[in-house]
């Protein structure tokens, strides 16, 4: 490529994007990337590939020569199989044709509810240590994000009195991703209500991030659009990719009332038309015949977090227990190490990859965020390499804190 | 509870008592004693490995024996059967449906050794009727593991 002097693409960045953090996992993506023999527990998604009957089903509809385009709400088909799931296990009733949008996953859900709700200078209330992209989202969307810190003492739960706090005129939504990516936190029932009431009391939408609500190792799984008066209120973001290991299908959907679907629906036939109908055709399969897949794959996740927490806990660290998702995030406060040096020196030292807890918000610093979806094999490895890692850093510590 | 340690162990023989106990949630002299009960009652027969001897280079030949056999009064095919599985050449015999009677899986160190096996042995036990022999060509996936090394990790390393 030539080079002209006179031209600046930087001058040319939005400012808004220019200045967006880079997230903090991407520099220790490349860290990580570059040493050979890793074992991660820093990956976000099923260990499982997706289910055989369900790529099967997406190869006969390209046979059979479905490569066109879906309605802009995606596959009726699939939208009723989507009302369907939603009222057998969540106890929700959502309009197929009115409530429900078949999304590019649940991130474009999220991306859409948010860019449908936020006026600049709109206040968010953001629980955190919480997914990586909220914060981003709500800026890029002029938005004023307000996180609510959570901490471990509190079961990772977000307490309703310090949201109270910090509800302005201007705060318009809350965001709420549980179970939990980082903590595997699940809201427990007094919470959620407590919650409610608040986004009540002060006319709040509540945009509930539930991609993980299928992988909960306490009970069945849980909406908080399920709650008294919340449904009009609860913008319903989820997806495939978690439950039935199809990440890279990139296929979601997205539930609310059917004034805000509309104004959703909006900028999605603008902006996407419609997500892959063979993606769609899959999901369709999925809910169809893998309720039977969600099951297994959470029993042996089940059985990992057990292994993972108990171990954890045995080397000395602080853990809390996690019951959904597919995280740990143990506390490293007694190896005087930051969230950053605990994980670039395990990985130095070590080769396992995990992710500092400070790159879901400041409320992660002191934690790091291990996933089990992981092979029991790879697991038992790397749980003895951080046993070692951590003895050797205990040790200093004490030695330090006598010297 | 047996049923979830049996899973696991048949899945990985090298999972101590503690960890299956970790794993469900079970009290671990619980589960050492269970495993104990069941080694006891023939539940638990053995803790094998499963090995792709090809990797070790080994030159190994297993054929699969379609038997038909005459049954016996009684009996039935059990005895015929009994006179096969005493063969340590005979690695698994299977009682059949269809259009023969036993399913015999031959081991041995070259075509020829398991042709002669059964032309010598097998054919020749009373009752035994016929023998058509399959041999092994290739093994892609045994007691739910697929050979082949394609399943590498494919995912990202990091991700949020």
């Amino acid at each position: 490529m030539s080079q002209n002097r006179n031209f600046e693409p930087q001058r040319f960045i939005s400012p808004v994007v220019k200045n967006l953090r880079p997230s903090g996992i991407r520099r220790f993506f490349d860290l990580v990337a570059n040493t050979k023999g890793v074992i991660s527990l820093g990956v976000g998604e099923p260990d499982f590939v997706t289910p055989w009957h369900i790529r099967e089903a997406c190869v006969q509809a390209l046979e059979r020569g479905y490569t066109m385009y879906t309605s802009n709400l995606g596959m009726p088909e699939l939208r009723r199989a989507v009302a369907r799931y939603l009222e057998e296990r969540f106890g929700l009733s959502y309009h197929p044709d009115k409530q429900i949008l078949v999304t590019i996953g649940a991130s474009e859900a999220v991306d859409l509810a948010l860019r449908t709700v936020l006026n600049p200078g709109d206040e968010v209330l953001i629980p955190e240590p919480c997914y990586v992209s909220y914060k981003p989202i709500t800026l890029l969307c002029g938005g004023v994000p307000v996180e609510v810190p959570t901490t471990q003492a509190r079961n990772f739960q977000p307490n309703p009195q310090e949201i109270e706090k910090r509800i302005s005129p201007k705060t318009k939504l809350l965001i709420l991703c549980y179970p939990n990516n980082p903590t595997g936190a699940v809201l427990d029932e007094d919470t959620m209500m407590a919650i409610a009431r608040v986004v009540e009391k002060y006319n709040l939408l509540v945009l509930a991030d539930e991609i993980y609500a299928e992988l909960r190792y306490d009970g069945p799984p849980v909406s908080f659009a399920s709650l008294p008066g919340m449904q009009e209120r609860t913008i319903l973001a989820s997806g495939f990719s978690k439950a039935f290991a199809m990440t890279g299908w990139r296929i979601g959907y997205v539930a609310a009332h059917p004034e805000l679907l509309a104004a959703m629906v909006k900028i999605h036939q603008y902006t996407i038309l419609c997500a892959p109908i063979m993606s769609q055709m899959a999901a369709l399969e999925a809910l169809q015949h893998g309720l039977k897949d969600i099951s297994y794959m959470v029993e042996q996740y089940d059985q990992r977090r057990r292994l993972v927490v108990s171990r954890l806990r045995d080397m000395g660290l602080d853990c809390f227990e996690p019951k959904g998702a597919f995280y740990v995030f143990p506390s490293i406060s007694v190896t005087g190490l930051s969230s950053e040096e605990f994980a670039e020196r395990l990985l130095k030292e070590e080769k396992v990859a995990v992710v500092p807890g400070n790159a879901f918000g400041p409320s992660g610093e002191g934690f790091i965020r291990c996933s089990y979806a992981t092979s029991l094999q790879e697991l038992m490895e790397a749980l003895n390499r951080i046993e070692r890692f951590v003895a050797r850093y205990t040790r200093l510590a004490k030695a330090v804190a006598h010297g | 509870m047996r049923k979830n340690i049996l899973k696991l162990l048949e899945n990985n023989s090298k999972l101590s008592p503690k960890e299956i106990a970790l794993m469900l949630g079970l009290p671990p002299d619980e589960v050492a004693r269970e495993i104990a009960e069941m080694e006891k009652e023939k539940i638990i027969l053995r803790y094998t490995t499963l090995i792709n001897w090809e990797k070790v280079g080994e030159e190994e030949v297993s054929a699969l024996i379609d038997v038909k056999v005459t049954p016996q009064r009684d009996v039935g095919f059990d005895e015929v059967a009994a006179r096969i599985y005493q063969y340590p050449e005979v690695k698994s015999v299977f009682l059949m449906s269809g259009s023969y009677d036993l399913s015999v899986l031959v081991q041995g160190k070259s075509l020829k050794e398991v042709a002669s096996f059964v032309a010598q042995k097998l054919a020749t036990i009373e009752h035994v009727q016929s023998t058509v022999t399959h041999f092994i060509l290739k093994k892609y996936k045994q007691d739910g593991v697929i050979f082949e090394d394609q399943i590498t990790e494919r995912r990202q390393v990091v991700q949020p």
